[in-house]
């Protein structure tokens, strides 16, 4: 036994080697490698790949490259669980640096299992930094194990290895640790360790997500952030992977060999200056992270609760930031990656474990982010910041996504209300709203792979067709209030006042997640986006603007979430200006290239566009697959509706026309949605103008050879499309 | 009781000389320049202001991501380079800017409460004390 507690010498007698491929070392040059590294854990393959200066010129790096790469991989009827999908980890030229910010982001790309497209992910951690200085700009998994692999990357040495890991564990709190005590040659080496891993329930579940660890130096521990969106821990233990690691120990600020270190240093230090100055006014987000928005979503009524019905709760205070800033640890330097001063990585340290496995344990939980807050809190009617935490860290150990397990779970106790669940089907769980107990119970199911959680773990567009087969559930129910689109869980916030938002969620390429645009407060809110080409306008800027940190390997964290003192006397306030003119510098600083503000939309336009047509390649991305639920656009139930009485009364008065007084509430209901759904047919089709493409949402042939991405693979997509 | 080793200065003895600097940036950079001194003079209305760390707050020894800030027995904050990852956030928490950097360098610089300025001080204006800290 280690000091660790756990038998590496025993772990490691149980290994069989499969295969092993040594590489030149190289030094990074202005960001970049130009090399990627090719895994296939089905054969034992392992081999680098050169980098075309068409893809660099094209695709950039970060999701670019990992789209490139996987669009090679995969044919048009390539599903999550064929071989040929992959997953892969790419990082993005400012990745890596530790002077700016946000930097340390990996962006990973696989077919999900539950959209059956391409999903990506933003996900900190010290993986991909260490991959990129251990000599690659991308690591492309290919393949399906037989019998559970680690593929170890050491970059100190120049070797990839693939071996057989029968003993190790495969829950990521404990599985990560291990990897820390297998490789690190001593204790100061245990920072220059990190891992990918996903987890049990990620086994049995279609929601599964990617752990990738950082060696916390103070806690002692390997913490974790997650890839979470879209699955892409399923598609990783179905290749029987238990973990990819990576190790490099020679981080300093030539790792990234920027053009302009002084330059990248003088950007890096005026935004530390800015966070340590003006945070504690602003987010608090060095104090409490993202947990910080609960109160603020409560306030604006866009705290989803009761799977979205209404946007605030008298029992939100329960899970206000300051719930959960007296449960976690405070004055550590909390950055995922080095040189974040944002430190929005909070942990509770010393949490005893209620439920489960482990019950009993004192674990280091990661978060809560408020995604988790409001997904596993309100959104479930669970108040009590206690349970919030115990799901949040079984979601991430066992390889769950805390949203997509939230916003599933929602829609399982909405079930339950309805009707069209009981005690018979969730095998005795009482799913009822707030159900604490209950909702840590069937996430448990789920890390076991028994009985309801196998069916709750399908998400929510597999609950719903289970559900009106098995159960003869009315499907137009199962489709206004189970808040999925594309078959990717909503993320956390109610977008029922904010046409734009419901744009947002829907249009996302990968499924409703708010990276693309967060335009609530813009549109509801401050009412700066008035008109159908004004919100056109927000969602062409704002997807664009923010793809161009998952081609940079960036958090889009310090754009908006700390802002220059005189940032709202700026022209356009909602575009942080001043960060914009950073990111440009910062890019310069790195690769020594030249970028204007149009420069930065085009590289990521291209990018965008690229992944539109790989959708529709894979099925889905024309307008009929960008239509919201019901329940995010607006009031499903006579609940709902009369719970905002006053205010949509009002709008159907002064917007639709219709004097509401005499009208029953089922009746109002219907011409508040017919007025709605027409909206959103004439957003639909002023976005899809903007973007450059057809009504179909296809993007046309001009946009595409605009863009310089029209590859006759590309073409071949859209062409019997745009006749 | 802890002590705590540090460069105390007194800026009414100050004539902005800049020996002090200039003894600085010689021993540790080998070049005379006082953007490369850890001692910062500066003129101000009242003569010259004194700019050195007073090795007690510590905001950077928090903030190092790497652990590279430590306290040494003597209380001094030294910063060892071998581990520093070069993020200069010390540089922007340091209240006062004694935590320094030059553009384009690894590593930021900060005194070490060597005193080799002060024995090139003509006036007294600075001088090495040891304090007893509670």
């Amino acid at each position: 036994m280690t000091e660790s507690g756990f038998d590496i010498a025993g772990l490691e007698a149980g290994h069989r080697p499969v295969s092993e491929f040594r590489y030149e070392k190289r030094p990074v040059v202005r960001g970049y490698n130009d090399r990627t590294l090719y895994v296939n854990v089905g054969d034992g393959r392992i081999a680098e790949k050169p980098v075309s200066a068409d893809m660099r010129a094209k695709f950039t790096g970060g999701k670019g490259y990992g789209l490139r790469l996987l669009w090679d991989a995969v044919n048009p009827s390539t599903k999550w669980d064929d071989p040929e999908n992959e997953i892969n980890i790419a990082m993005g030229p400012v990745c890596g640096n530790t002077n700016y910010p946000g930097s340390g982001k990996s962006l990973v790309v696989s077919i999900s299992p539950t959209t059956g497209i391409p999903i990506d992910c933003n996900v900190g951690g010290y993986f991909g930094p260490f991959l990129k200085f251990a000599g690659f700009d991308a690591l492309e998994v290919q393949g399906k194990a037989d019998r559970d692999v680690i593929v170890f990357i050491d970059g100190d040495d120049g070797v990839v290895s693939i071996f057989e890991a029968p003993g190790e564990a495969v829950d990521s709190h404990v599985l990560a640790e291990q990897m820390v005590a297998m490789f690190a040659r001593d204790e100061k080496d245990r920072q220059h360790i990190s891992s990918v891993s996903a987890g049990t329930g990620a086994e049995h579940a279609l929601i599964g997500c990617l752990n990738f660890s950082f060696y916390d130096k103070r806690r002692k521990v390997a913490r974790l952030k997650q890839a979470g969106r879209g699955g892409i821990g399923t598609v990783f233990r179905d290749k029987k992977i238990k973990a990819l690691v990576v190790r490099y120990s020679g981080l300093d600020v030539s790792s990234n060999n920027p053009a302009d270190l002084a330059g990248l240093q003088e950007t890096g230090l005026k935004l530390h200056r800015e966070i340590v100055t003006l945070d504690d006014q602003q987010c608090r987000m060095r104090e409490i992270g993202t947990a910080h928005l609960t109160e603020i979503m409560d306030e604006y009524d866009l705290l989803p609760t009761r799977n979205y019905k209404f946007g605030s709760s008298p029992d939100s205070p329960g899970l206000n930031s300051h719930a959960f800033s007296a449960m976690v640890t405070h004055g550590l330097p909390d950055g995922c990656w080095y040189g974040c001063t944002m430190a929005c990585a909070k942990a509770a340290d010393g949490f005893e474990l209620a439920t489960g496995p482990y019950r009993g344990h004192k674990v280091t939980v990661d978060g809560p982010e408020y995604e988790t807050v409001a997904g596993c809190g309100s959104n479930i009617g669970v108040y009590d910041p206690r349970v919030v935490m115990e799901l949040n860290f079984y979601c991430d150990t066992y390889g769950l996504d805390t949203i997509s397990f939230g916003t599933s779970t929602a829609f399982v106790m909405e079930c339950w209300e309805k009707g069209v669940l009981d005690s018979t089907r969730t095998g005795g769980l009482e799913m009822t709203w707030g159900n604490g107990p209950a909702a840590l119970e069937l996430l448990h199911r789920i890390g076991r792979g028994e009985g309801f959680g196998l069916v709750a773990g399908l998400g929510v567009r597999g609950m719903k067709k289970y559900f009106a087969e098995h159960y003869g559930a009315d499907p137009k129910l199962l489709q206004d209030i189970g808040c999925e689109c594309k078959g990717l869980e909503y993320s956390q916030y109610v977008s029922k006042e904010s046409l734009a938002q419901q744009g947002g969620y829907s249009m996302a390429l990968k499924g409703p997640q708010h990276d693309e645009a967060w335009l609530i407060f813009m549109d509801m809110v401050n009412n700066r986006i008035p008109t159908f080409e004004d919100k056109a306008e927000a969602l062409y800027y704002f997807p664009m603007f923010r793809t161009w940190f998952g081609l940079q390997g960036l958090c889009k964290l310090p754009w908006n979430d700390i802002e220059p003192a005189d940032n709202s006397s700026t022209d356009e306030p909602a575009k942080v200006p001043e960060h914009v003119e950073n990111y440009l510098a910062i890019y310069k600083a790195v690769t020594g290239n030249d970028l204007d503000r149009d420069g930065l939309i085009r590289q990521s336009a291209r990018v965008y566009n690229f992944q539109k047509v790989f959708c529709i390649r894979m099925g889905k991305g024309r307008r009929i697959d960008d239509w919201p639920p019901y329940r995010m656009m607006g009031p499903v139930t006579v609940e709902e509706y009369e719970s905002r009485a006053d205010r949509y009364d009002k709008q159907l008065k002064e917007q639709v026309g219709i004097d509401p007084s005499g009208m029953g509430t089922p009746e109002k209901v219907a011409a508040l949605r017919a007025y709605r759904e027409d909206r959103y047919e004439k957003l639909l089709d002023a976005v899809y103008k903007r973007k450059g493409w057809n009504r179909e949402g296809v993007p046309t042939v001009e946009t595409l050879h605009d863009l310089g991405i029209d590859y006759p693979e590309v073409l071949e997509v859209v062409k019997p499309l745009l006749v | 009781m802890p002590s705590v080793k540090r460069l105390a200065s007194d800026s009414s003895k100050c004539i902005g000389c800049g020996a002090c600097m200039t003894a600085c940036s010689t021993l540790f950079f080998k070049v005379d320049d006082p953007a490369r001194s850890c001692i910062s003079v500066t003129p101000s209305d009242s003569g010259s202001k004194i700019t050195v760390c007073d090795q007690t707050c510590r905001l950077c020894v928090a903030e190092c991501p790497v652990q590279a800030l430590t306290v040494s027995s003597q209380g001094v904050v030294m910063l060892d380079r071998k581990l520093c990852v070069g993020c200069l956030a010390c540089v922007a928490v340091c209240p006062i800017a004694a935590m320094r950097h030059y553009p384009g360098s690894a590593n930021p610089f900060k005194c070490i409460a060597c005193g080799a300025c002060a024995r090139k001080c003509p006036t007294g204006a600075i001088g090495i004390v040891v304090e007893e800290r509670s």
